[in-house]
Formats: C-alpha cells, sequence, structure tokens
C-alpha cells in the first residue's frame, strides 16, 4: 500500500506514518475516500482509526508521508482553504458557557470570511440552510447547555454544515448519544451524503451501524487498514473475529439487507 | 437526488442572525460585522461608572475638590490649590488604575479563552506569582529603587509564563494543564520568596512584602504613560486577535478544522497577555483577582456566551477605580493597598464562582 502513484480521489493519504510524539500508531498507511462515498471507518479501540481521521483533517500533522486534498499536498493549503473544502467535527468540541445556538453554528461562516466582511447576508442565509438542514431551526434562540445530548450534537453537525464544504468528517458523531439519538444522527449523515452530495467519513464504533449506512467501509486494526470495501463484501464472520476477536455470526439485516452481525452465544449449553 | 447543494437564491431566502445581533454593513456592505447591542450597553454604563467613580476619587481626600470644580481643575483652571492636588496627585493615580484595571482585564480574558478555564487567569497560573518573585528578588538581592523592581516584576513574570507555557504544552496547551502546572511553580516560587524574606533586613522585607500587595499610592504621570502606551501597544494586538480568541474556545481541534492557526494564535496571545500583565505589575504591583473575576464579569454581564475583550477591559477598569476609592477611603485616614480590596472583592467573587460552577457540575 506504499505506493505514492496517480490517486485521482479527492481526499487521500499514502505513505503515512501517524504518531503522537515517539508513540507511532500507523506505519505506511494508505488510503483513498471515494468521492461522493459515505466511507466509515471501523475498528476496535486504540486501533488507530481517530488518528487516521485526524491525519486527513490535517489536525495531525504525519510524521511520515503526505494527505492530498483535491491533488495538492494539504499542508500547502492556507487553513482557511482547507476549511472551505474538507469540514471536521472533532470529538473533542467545547461549546463556551452561555452560546447561544445561532450563534455557535455561524462560527462555521468563519472560512468564508475576513476582517472586513464578517457577517454578509450571504452568511445569514447559510445559517438558516444549515439549521433547517439539521432540523435545529426551532431552537435558534436557546443556549447550547440546556439542549439534550442529541441536539447538541445536530447543532454541531449544522456547524459544519454552515462551512458549505464538499467533504465532511466526523470523528465518532454518536458516541455518548442513546440509540433512538444514535439513529437520528446516522439519519442526518445518511440525509447528508444522498440528497445534498456530501462526501462523508465518519468513524463509528458500532458495527451494525457502520454496515447499514456505509457506502464505503474501511476496516482497522493496530494501526493498519485490513479491509475496505462496500459493507455486503467486507463484513464476513471471519473478518470480524480476526479484527475484533469475537466469534459472530453474519446474517442480513431485516430492515435493508445489509450484514448484520450477531455474537455467537459463548454461555455453556444450559439443559 | 442532489436536490439542493448550495441554498436557494433569490430574495425569498430565509436568512438568519445569531440571538441579540444585528447586521451592519456600511459600504454596500464591504464591510459587514454583527453588533451587539447588549455588550454596548454594558461597556457604556462600565465607562459611565468609571468616569463617575474618578472624578469622585478625584475630588474627596484630606483635602476636598468640590465636584463641580474637578472638570476645570483636570484642565488647569480654578484654585491653585484644587489644580495642585488634582492634576498634582489624584488624577495620575485615578488613570493609573484605569489603565492597570483595563490591562489586566484584557489580559485575564485572553488567559481565559487560551486556556478554555475561568482559573486560567494570571494570578492563578503563577504568572503574578513569578512577577512578584522577580520584583522581591530585586528589592532584597540588589535593593533596587521603582525601576528596577519594575524591570524584576516583568523580567519574572515573562520568564514564569514562558517555563508554565513550555511545561503545559503537549499537542497544544490545555486548559487543565496549565492551571495545574501554574499552581505548581506558584508554590515554589512563593517558597523562594519566604526565604529571600528570611534572610532580607527587616525594612526591606518590610517594603518588598507591602509592594506584594499591589497599590496605587504616589503613582505619578510616568505611571500613567507606561501603563496605556502598553495598553495601547499590547492590547492593541490582542484585540486584533479576539476574533480568533473567540473560537479557540470551541476546542482546538474544532478551531483548527474551522481554519484558525491555532498554534500562532496561541504563542502571540500568550506571549503579549503575558507582557501586558508584566506591564500593569510592574506599575502597581500585583493587584490580584482583577485579571480573574473581570472577564468573568463582564461575559455574565453581556451574556455573549464567549469573551468579550472590550468588556473585560470596561470591567476591569471600573472594577479597579473602585476598589481604589474604596482602598483611599474606606479606613481613611489610613490608606489601604488596592490589593487588599481587590483580593475581598475577588475572593468573594471566586467563591460564588466555583460554588455555581461545581453545583452546575461544570468543574
Amino acid at each position: 500500500m506504499s505506493t505514492t502513484g496517480h490517486d485521482d480521489t479527492r481526499l487521500n493519504g499514502h505513505g503515512l506514518t501517524l504518531a503522537y510524539d515517539q508513540r507511532v500508531i500507523s506505519r505506511d498507511l494508505g488510503v483513498s475516500i471515494p468521492d461522493s462515498s459515505f466511507t466509515v471507518i471501523v475498528g476496535p479501540n486504540a486501533c488507530g482509526k481517530s488518528t487516521l481521521l485526524r491525519a486527513l483533517s490535517r489536525t495531525l500533522k504525519p510524521a511520515d508521508g503526505q494527505v492530498h486534498l483535491d491533488g495538492k499536498a494539504i499542508d500547502t493549503y492556507p487553513a482557511k482553504e482547507v476549511a472551505r473544502r474538507l469540514g471536521l467535527l472533532p470529538q473533542s468540541s467545547v461549546a463556551p458557557e452561555g452560546i447561544g445556538v445561532a450563534d455557535l453554528i455561524s462560527r462555521g461562516r468563519y472560512p468564508h470570511q475576513g476582517f472586513l466582511r464578517q457577517w454578509s447576508a450571504e452568511d445569514e442565509a447559510v445559517l438558516a440552510d444549515a439549521m433547517e438542514a439539521t432540523g435545529v431551526t426551532d431552537l435558534a434562540d436557546r443556549s447550547v447547555d440546556e439542549l439534550s445530548g442529541g441536539q447538541r450534537q445536530r447543532v454541531w453537525l449544522a456547524m459544519v454544515l454552515a462551512q458549505q464544504t464538499p467533504l465532511l468528517l466526523l470523528d465518532e458523531p454518536t458516541t455518548y448519544l442513546d440509540i433512538a439519538h444514535q439513529m437520528d444522527v446516522l439519519d442526518l449523515c445518511a440525509d447528508l451524503h444522498h440528497n445534498r452530495g456530501h462526501t462523508l467519513v465518519a468513524v463509528l464504533h458500532d458495527l451494525n451501524h457502520a454496515a447499514r449506512y456505509a457506502t464505503h467501509l474501511v476496516v482497522m486494526k493496530d494501526g493498519a487498514i485490513v479491509a475496505q470495501g462496500a459493507p455486503s463484501e467486507v463484513v464476513t464472520a471471519g473478518l470480524v473475529e480476526e479484527v475484533f476477536g469475537l466469534p459472530v455470526r453474519v446474517v442480513p439485516d431485516p430492515e435493508t439487507e445489509t450484514p448484520m452481525i450477531v455474537p455467537v452465544d459463548r454461555r455453556p449449553q444450559r439443559a | 437526488m442532489n436536490k439542493t447543494l448550495t441554498p436557494r437564491r433569490g430574495s425569498d431566502r430565509p436568512r438568519r442572525t445569531p440571538r441579540g445581533t444585528v447586521p451592519v454593513r456600511p459600504l454596500q456592505g464591504r464591510l459587514s460585522f454583527l453588533a451587539r447591542p447588549r455588550t454596548l450597553v454594558v461597556c457604556l454604563v462600565l465607562a459611565l461608572t468609571g468616569v463617575l467613580t474618578l472624578a469622585v476619587s478625584v475630588s474627596v481626600g484630606d483635602y476636598e475638590v468640590p465636584l463641580a470644580a474637578v472638570p476645570g481643575a483636570i484642565l488647569g483652571y480654578g484654585e491653585h490649590l484644587d489644580v495642585f492636588f488634582v492634576q498634582g496627585t489624584r488624577l495620575p493615580r485615578a488613570l493609573t488604575a484605569v489603565g492597570v484595571g483595563a490591562a489586566l482585564g484584557v489580559a485575564g480574558a485572553v488567559f481565559q479563552s487560551l486556556s478554555r478555564n475561568a482559573l486560567g487567569s494570571p494570578d492563578i497560573i503563577g504568572f503574578t506569582s513569578g512577577a512578584a518573585s522577580g520584583a522581591v528578588a530585586v528589592i532584597l538581592v540588589f535593593g533596587a529603587g521603582r525601576l528596577g523592581i519594575s524591570l524584576g516584576a516583568v523580567v519574572g513574570g515573562l520568564a514564569t509564563a514562558a517555563a508554565v507555557y513550555l511545561l503545559a504544552m503537549k499537542n497544544g496547551v490545555q486548559g487543565y494543564r496549565l492551571v495545574l502546572v501554574g499552581i505548581g511553580i506558584s508554590a515554589m516560587l512563593s517558597s523562594v520568596r519566604d526565604y529571600l524574606m528570611t534572610r532580607a533586613e527587616l525594612t526591606d522585607a518590610l517594603g518588598a512584602q507591602i509592594w506584594m500587595i499591589g497599590s496605587l499610592n504616589g503613582r505619578g504621570w510616568a505611571e500613567v504613560v507606561a501603563v496605556w502606551a502598553a495598553f495601547v501597544l499590547l492590547g492593541g494586538v490582542l484585540f486584533a486577535l479576539g476574533r480568533r480568541l473567540r473560537f479557540m474556545e470551541l476546542g482546538e481541534d474544532t478551531a483548527r478544522g474551522l481554519g484558525v492557526d491555532t498554534r500562532g494564535t496561541q504563542i502571540i496571545a500568550f506571549a503579549t497577555a503575558s507582557a501586558l500583565t508584566g506591564a500593569a505589575i510592574a506599575v502597581a504591583g500585583p493587584i490580584g483577582f482583577v485579571a480573574l473575576a473581570a472577564p468573568q464579569l463582564a461575559r455574565r454581564l453581556t451574556r455573549s456566551g464567549g469573551t468579550t475583550l472590550a468588556g473585560a477591559a470596561a470591567m476591569g477598569a471600573t472594577l479597579l477605580v473602585v476598589a481604589d476609592l474604596v482602598a483611599m477611603r474606606a479606613l481613611a485616614p489610613t490608606q489601604l493597598p488596592v490589593g487588599v480590596v481587590t483580593a475581598v472583592i475577588g475572593g468573594t467573587y471566586l467563591i460564588w464562582l466555583l460554588y455555581t460552577e461545581w453545583r452546575g457540575g461544570r468543574a
């Protein structure tokens, strides 16, 4: 996978060595995000999936190798130019105490603003549109502090949406949400992908969610990519056992026909 | 599929502005920004309070200048003695208070923004302690005068800031790490100070002790010029960074994702705010709690959901002018150092802040 040859996807990385200080997470990693895909990165805890997303979003500078965005090395763009092409929702977002919903979402306009042009009529229209797309229009005048976890995640998504980027990178957007709000956020992601034409890259924990929503699945283990492709081709009992160390059966999801994993019952047989 | 990639065009497009803001677009929209009327009103009210308090503090004292005569005396007209007291001592002292308060307010707001923590003010993160140690070392070891003390304070403060920054930095500065490292360094420096005190002559130690409380007694036009120049210059840099600082409050990764140069902003803002704090301390000694309380009070009054540098400056200036009036008059004819008053006001506020944050589960 170490080829640095021609790759015409909008976002890709080759020969990546990813490390925090001296601790190397990945070596010689190569990944291409298919254009117009809903790519989901999955893998066990600490397999390096968030690290890969951080590298793709230039939040983490690779120790070696290069991430390319629209055919150019990502670190050769001015910071705002990257932010006009690629939106990022990190795990570590903090809403300042007392900030209003519309105020927070309006921050997504930053890469389109300048020192003299800080709030144009266009910004107002995009703000309204981002709120409508994420269903938070009615919350506009509330404080972010008052919202539920699910509503808050919609607000953050709206902020990233207000950046108007073709690419959206989401780091575990469903963590800390209950099942209903998880599906809610994933449906919203599918809508952004399908109806608004965004290319999405998300790190998800739940393999069944990934298999249901992804058009392209990237499976990681110990910092390496062990499989990628359409969920129906990638998700097999053998692969899940190899990657997660969990014996499973793979059955078709009764709702969507996508592969669904069911852990094997390992308890001793009861009489 | 691909229903809408870009929002609808035309005049029927729905639009939104955040609550409490009014879009202002002069020059056919070539210039545009969001005004916050509430912030403007808060700043005006604070400024008015500050000016009135300043007028009172210039008029009262052992020699009373009638309030009506104050404006004239400031400009050099009226009774000879009025002009002498107002121009010679009281006005420069009050103007020093305004400058020092504004400087501390802005610097505190910047540190709190960078650390995303209300405790990330120079009082807590060791900066003030470093400046005090520098000054005390100069007083006790070299027996220096006021200029030397100021220099010692600035050098001590900047050295401490650099040390705290380097020790707390790992993939960017994290709020709690900054606060904890700062508290550690503060404790070490204070033990060094205590050691120096035990070795010093009694009069020197007393002088150092008084300097460390922070005071505006006897400050003249030289101090006014020094602190105002620092405020205009360094404060100007910080105000220019103000917008980016508000984005830093969203978290470093989020700010980077939005296209903010986080590392550059962090370093420039940290260094500039450190220098500004140093200038304020050099002029008035380590006056506590203004930098901690002013930005927090301002953001609660303006309800802006983030730091407002202008609000912090106005609040800091007004707080210090009021505190200095209290310090001068509360136990008259005995004059308290203003640091005692700000510590009482600020300490009460700090306890209230911690209490509400713990109850809200934020700390």
